[in-house]
């Protein structure tokens, strides 16, 4: 029954009974290591081909359908010929932060992936300050893209890091903001708990006006910290060329463009996990069997990437002084009544349980 | 395990504390500030002390790092290299971080640390009746002080920023 469980436990005895307890230990977290960057890269190539697929839909074409079935393999061929191509680098370019910057991007993206809770036992990294953890990795994330800009040596790049900084310094407070909207009602930053306090009704219904005020603040920054569009200024075709990876080329380019990718798919994550229950089903219609959890959570998550998509293929780009003004003047504002409100609804008991 | 780990974390925090300091290019001084930082993180996460470790890796890493760099991209000949100074100068840098290493090791090896064997990591909700206790231990009035410090600073900020005062009635374009 518990299918993911027995798996990991019976490798787990058989390399503790094979090897030394420091060693099982190491080789335990490697193995560990190599299944987050294996669904980091099957995720990233399946995203982009989603997304292609669904801005097709919205353009009334088909998109890509001729590489495998219906299209399936098309981005495995595309990074196997990203692999193969030659990286390119601008004379006068600071070289050791040109190759550096990717790898925050991407690191930074990982790090994250960890601590999201696919079911109750696919759970890399338990903390404690779960949430908390979540926000500071994602800060670091926007170091690698300014850099990325700036030791491209070509103009455009940099004004594209320039803006992207802005974006993403502004809208993490919302980010955070919202989350903590909601840190209100569960009252623990560990994600795992987070989604226990959930049985009893998930989050969005729970902390009900002020919850989905929270959710569609979340959804906005969200967008805007990935760097999507309605708030791609970072990489507007139309101005900059490519934005900050205009001089990147070859797997340095797929680099950025999986984290972004894994990036939609994090924001899509966090709010599953905080809005609507993680892997829980609703009304716990398939609470004996724990591992259809990850297909909830899969399902829940993908819903809300199409969503972002949706937004991309549908709204018109903001100028930056819209895109400033939108934050500092209405989100943030409206954020900080929400939590008040928000405070006010746990203390007198007004949240709905079922 | 944890004693290999602390040894790797500490030897890249010296490497690239030094390279932080002897690196003539601007970015990449900031760069390796940020790796040292990154690692001061880690060694919070070793001792499992969850909490502040997010608070370096948001505060340092991800707010002050990001608004150095802003700083030196805005700075207008990036590219130049920093000038080497005198031999004279770099002799007094030299002894005078050799006195202070010196007063660091000798005050910490004085020092007898007690070791806790059976550490507990702190959680968010004791963090917080920690910062609201008035009793003995308690930390409201330093948070209290701190609120009104940074108010203050924040008031401040938007008076630089706003700069001249507006005339009565008449917009005045800034220069």
């Amino acid at each position: 029954m518990n299918i993911s469980l027995s798996i990991t436990k019976s490798i787990h005895d058989w390399l503790y009974n094979i090897m030394p307890e420091g060693a099982a230990s190491i080789v335990e977290m490697v193995l560990i290591g190599l299944v987050y960057l294996a669904i980091f890269a099957i995720a990233g190539l399946f995203l982009v081909l989603l997304e292609r697929r669904v801005a097709a839909w919205f353009q009334l074409r088909i998109g890509p359908n001729r590489v495998g079935f219906q299209g399936l393999l098309q981005t495995m061929a595309d990074a196997l010929k990203l692999l193969s191509k030659e990286l390119t680098g601008t004379v006068k370019a600071d070289k050791f932060l040109y190759n550096l910057a990717p790898y925050f991007v991407i690191i930074s993206s990982l790090m994250a992936l960890a601590v999201i809770p696919f079911t109750k036992e696919f759970h890399a990294f338990d903390i404690n300050i779960g949430i908390f953890f979540l926000i500071a990795v994602s800060s670091i994330g926007v170091i690698g893209i300014l850099l990325g800009g700036w030791a491209s040596n070509n103009k455009f790049a940099l004004i594209g890091a320039m803006r992207s900084g802005v974006q993403t310094i502004s809208y993490e407070l919302s980010i955070g903001l919202s989350l903590l909207t909601m840190i209100l009602i569960t009252g623990s930053l560990q994600l795992s708990e987070i989604v226990e306090v959930q049985k009893s009704g998930w989050l969005i219904v729970q902390g009900h006006v002020p919850a989905i005020i929270a959710f569609m603040i979340y959804m906005i920054a969200g967008t805007a910290e990935t760097n999507r569009a309605p708030f791609d200024m970072v990489e507007a075709e139309s101005e900059l060329g490519a934005g900050f990876h205009t001089e990147y080329s070859g797997m340095k380019f797929a680099y950025f463009f999986l984290a972004e990718f894994i990036n939609m798919f994090l924001i899509a994550a966090i709010a599953t996990t905080i809005f609507f229950g993680g892997w829980l089903s609703p009304f716990g219609i398939t609470e004996s069997i724990p591992w259809l959890g990850v297909l909830w959570f899969l399902g829940k998550t993908l819903t809300l990437v199409f969503l972002m998509m949706w937004f991309r293929w549908t709204f018109p780009r903001l100028r930056v002084d819209q895109l400033l003004t939108l934050e500092w003047k209405y989100l943030l504002p409206i954020n900080l009544v929400n939590i008040v409100i928000m405070a006010i609804i746990v203390w007198l008991n007004l949240t709905i349980q079922i | 395990m944890e004693r290999y780990v602390f040894y790797i974390v500490a030897l890249i925090m010296i490497v690239f504390a030094i390279a932080s300091v002897s690196s003539r290019k601007m970015l990449r001084s900031v760069i390796y500030l940020l790796f040292v930082l990154v690692g001061i993180a880690a060694i919070f996460f070793l001792i499992d002390y969850n909490f502040l470790a997010a608070v370096q890796l948001t505060v340092y890493a991800g707010g002050i790092i990001v608004l150095m760099i802003f700083s030196v991209l805005l700075v207008h000949h990036i590219e130049m290299k920093l000038e080497v100074a005198k031999v004279s100068k770099r002799i007094l840098t030299a002894t005078t971080c050799a006195i202070g290493v010196g007063v660091f090791v000798a005050s910490i090896y004085s020092y007898d640390f007690n070791v806790v064997e059976k550490a507990t990591t702190t959680t968010t909700a004791q963090i917080g009746a920690g910062l609201l206790s008035y009793e003995s231990g308690g930390f409201i009035l330093p948070f209290e002080v701190i609120s009104v410090l940074l108010l203050a600073a924040m008031i401040g900020a938007i008076i630089i920023a706003k700069g001249k005062k507006l005339e009565d009635g008449r917009q005045e374009t800034g220069d």
